[in-house]
């Protein structure tokens, strides 16, 4: 059932060097730095970027991103502003941008806009944890598809056999697999979550499978790269923006997570 | 028209189970199974025994000599202040602790506003022999600091939440967030008609024990069969739905929602979600609640932490839409007169939120034969201080 025309995220996929994206939400630390962090993870050769839409009640968000949530939100964010942020971003931004946040913001503005204005500026995807595969199948999946929008789906060490092959159906771009049953930013270990990596590698997904959450350090990166086909880092890189911008840190923070490969 | 939920959880265009992933096996157990669980004649048994011998049901339905003579029509009280707990939220705490026993799961989690859903999950816990952990907004862990030692004292672990408002809609984030952690032993107890599917329908469901002994009650002493009125609090709406749902196909009987107006409707601190509210998802559910253009959700204001809720559960908003259900609002300061006038002309101090309900009388326009059921939904042991409060205000003030 592939319904994606290529697009930028479809394509980084093709090569299977192990794929290292970023989270960041938008309007974070300052209203203004979305556009600038997005070069500097582009000139850091970032794989791919996801930006995170605000929400003052994210349920899937621990303290670091809350926090970045709340300040975004009192700087003045919101899905408008953003898009005006992006609106040129084209011109310049070549990697793949998965928009990432809590329905009810997308809800309001209306869920077909948003997708057109993704498809306008060239977003390449869109990930809303608490849209449920139902209500896409239902609703939405068409406004992805006339924008050329990946639809990316999340899967936990929680979701069934069979659930997996469903969610596999209707994700396009990559699977967001959650390294653990936790929000963003817990503490749990790499390692102790081997069994279900590995069982994410025998299985014959149609997608490739990026993995998130808590992870920080390269060592994390090179252990679950072993098994998937790569990462995605969120509350360290956020939480490294926490003392404000400050680019000499930003890449070298991105360096040494890169270090590994 | 029916108003029971549809087989994907639906009232309406209302509900529905909006989770993450994570969340999704167990929401979707509980959504398998509440049903069977619930018609099992032992579950059903157990619930029965529990709610009489250990919750003092059936609760008196009085009629209040006071509230008659002040409206001209014949008020009856459904007396859920007498619950063990000092609420109805022990209805539902007992039903859902008993459930999650049968699903095998070993450890409760909690939110709470009041407090009183803490205290009543607290109870059950310590009866039922699990672990309990209640989340609280740190602003009503100071206005409701009885409750926080009465949890305590029942050996549930009491964990401020301190993100947002720090009141009842952080506290279910928190609750959710928690859950999301812990997803293999940890069953949710979620307070009110609120969530995602199951919890609206399973929570009515626990809750309209009220409503059937009304069914049994009101005959009884009036008369008649059916009441003109029933007129509930709405917090998220548990009490309310427990009062209305054997009447919900009678369209003969009048449902009063009572929703808090805070300082006034108007006065940008309110709590009255279908006044000042828009259809969104939130807490896992689709349903109106208070919101910026944007969708942000926004602080909600009562000075009743029990009603200090954005939203209202999924069932109520499409009462709402449909006309089945009429909503009117209650200002802090009304509830506050009608709870202070019950306890002094009836010698029963009202939980300042069921004082809502009280209040929300004087709004409709009552004729001599009419018979209207107030539920009151919790005593004010909880509320003192803030009575307290108030009558000194009140005093230096005139
Ligand atoms: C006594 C009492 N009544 C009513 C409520 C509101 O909840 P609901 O609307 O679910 O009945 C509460 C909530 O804490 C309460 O304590």
């Amino acid at each position: 059932m592939s319904m994606l025309h290529e697009n930028r995220l479809s394509e980084i996929f093709r090569s299977s060097r192990k794929k290292l994206s970023i989270y960041l939400t938008a309007g974070y630390p300052k209203l203004q730095d979305t556009v600038p962090l997005l070069e500097i993870l582009q000139n850091s050769e970032i794989d791919f970027v996801e930006i995170g839409i605000p929400f003052s009640d994210s349920i899937m968000d621990g303290p670091v991103i809350l926090h970045s949530h709340q300040v975004a939100l009192e700087n003045g964010m919101t899905i408008d502003l953003l898009f005006d942020q992006l609106a040129e971003i084209r011109d310049y931004i070549s990697i793949p941008i998965v928009l990432m946040g809590s329905m009810n913001p997308v809800y309001q503005y209306g869920f077909e806009k948003f997708c057109r204005q993704c498809g306008k500026i060239g977003i390449d995807g869109l990930l809303l944890p608490d849209l449920p595969l139902i209500e896409f199948k239902r609703h939405y999946s068409t406004f992805y598809r006339q924008n050329n929008l990946a639809s990316v789906f999340m899967i936990s060490p929680q979701t069934s056999e069979e659930r997996l092959a469903q969610i596999d159906e209707a994700t396009e771009g990559f699977l967001y697999a959650v390294s653990s049953s936790s929000t963003t930013g817990a503490s749990n270990k790499m390692e102790d979550s081997q069994s279900y990596f590995e069982q994410l590698q025998i299985r014959n997904f149609r997608n490739p499978v990026v993995v998130g959450f808590n992870i920080k350090t390269k060592e994390d990166i090179s252990f679950v790269n072993q098994y998937v086909d790569g990462v995605i880092v969120g509350s360290a890189f956020v939480q490294i923006l926490e003392g404000g911008f400050d680019q000499e840190r930003i890449v070298e923070f991105i360096a040494g997570l890169k270090g590994c490969q | 028209m029916s108003y029971q939920v549809d087989e994907n959880g639906f009232y309406g265009p209302y509900g529905g189970s909006f989770v993450p992933e994570v969340l999704f096996p167990n929401v979707a157990e509980l959504a398998e199974n509440y049903q069977d669980i619930m018609a099992d004649p032992d579950f059903q048994n157990e619930l029965k025994r529990l709610l009489h011998r250990y919750a003092g049901r059936e609760t008196p339905l009085y009629p209040s000599p006071y509230l008659s003579g002040l409206y001209g029509a014949s008020i009856l009280l459904k007396r859920e202040d007498l619950c063990h707990s000092g609420s109805h939220k022990i209805n539902n705490t007992l039903g859902q602790v008993l459930l999650a026993k049968r699903l095998g799961k070993k450890r409760i989690v909690a939110e709470t506003g009041a407090g009183s859903h803490g205290v009543a999950t607290a109870m059950a816990c310590a009866l039922l022999k699990m672990p309990c952990s209640v989340y609280m907004g740190e602003v009503d862990m100071v206005r409701q600091f009885p409750n926080v030692e009465r949890m305590r004292l029942l050996g549930a672990e009491v964990i401020p939440a301190v993100s947002g408002s720090k009141t009842l809609k952080d506290a279910t984030n928190e609750a959710f967030r928690h859950w999301i952690n812990n997803p293999e032993d940890t069953y949710y107890v979620i307070g009110s008609v609120v969530g995602p599917h199951p919890y609206p329908d399973m929570v009515a469901r626990f809750q309209s024990v009220i409503s059937c002994e009304l069914l049994g009650q009101v005959p009884e002493l009036t008369g008649k069969q059916l009441p003109d009125y029933v007129v509930a609090c709405v917090g998220g709406g548990s009490n309310a739905a427990g009062s209305f749902y054997h009447f919900l196909d009678h369209p003969a009987v009048r449902l009063i929602a009572a929703e808090a107006a805070g300082k006034g409707l108007h006065s940008g601190f309110s709590a009255a979600a279908t006044f000042l509210g828009k259809e969104g998802i939130l807490h896992g559910t689709k349903t109106k609640f208070m919101q910026t253009i944007e969708g942000q959700v926004l602080e909600a204001h009562s000075i009743s932490a029990g009603l200090d809720y954005p939203g209202i559960g999924p069932l109520h908003a499409y009462l709402h839409d449909t006309g089945r259900a009429e909503f009117v609002a209650v200002t802090d300061d009304e509830a506050m007169d009608a709870g202070i006038a019950l306890s002094k002309n009836e010698g029963i101090i009202p939980a300042i939120e069921s004082a809502h309900a009280l209040a929300a009388l004087a709004q409709l326009r009552l004729k001599s034969k009419d018979v209207v059921v107030v539920c009151l939904s919790g005593r004010g042991d909880k509320d003192l201080e803030t009575y307290i409060q108030y009558s000194t205000s009140q005093k230096s003030e005139s």
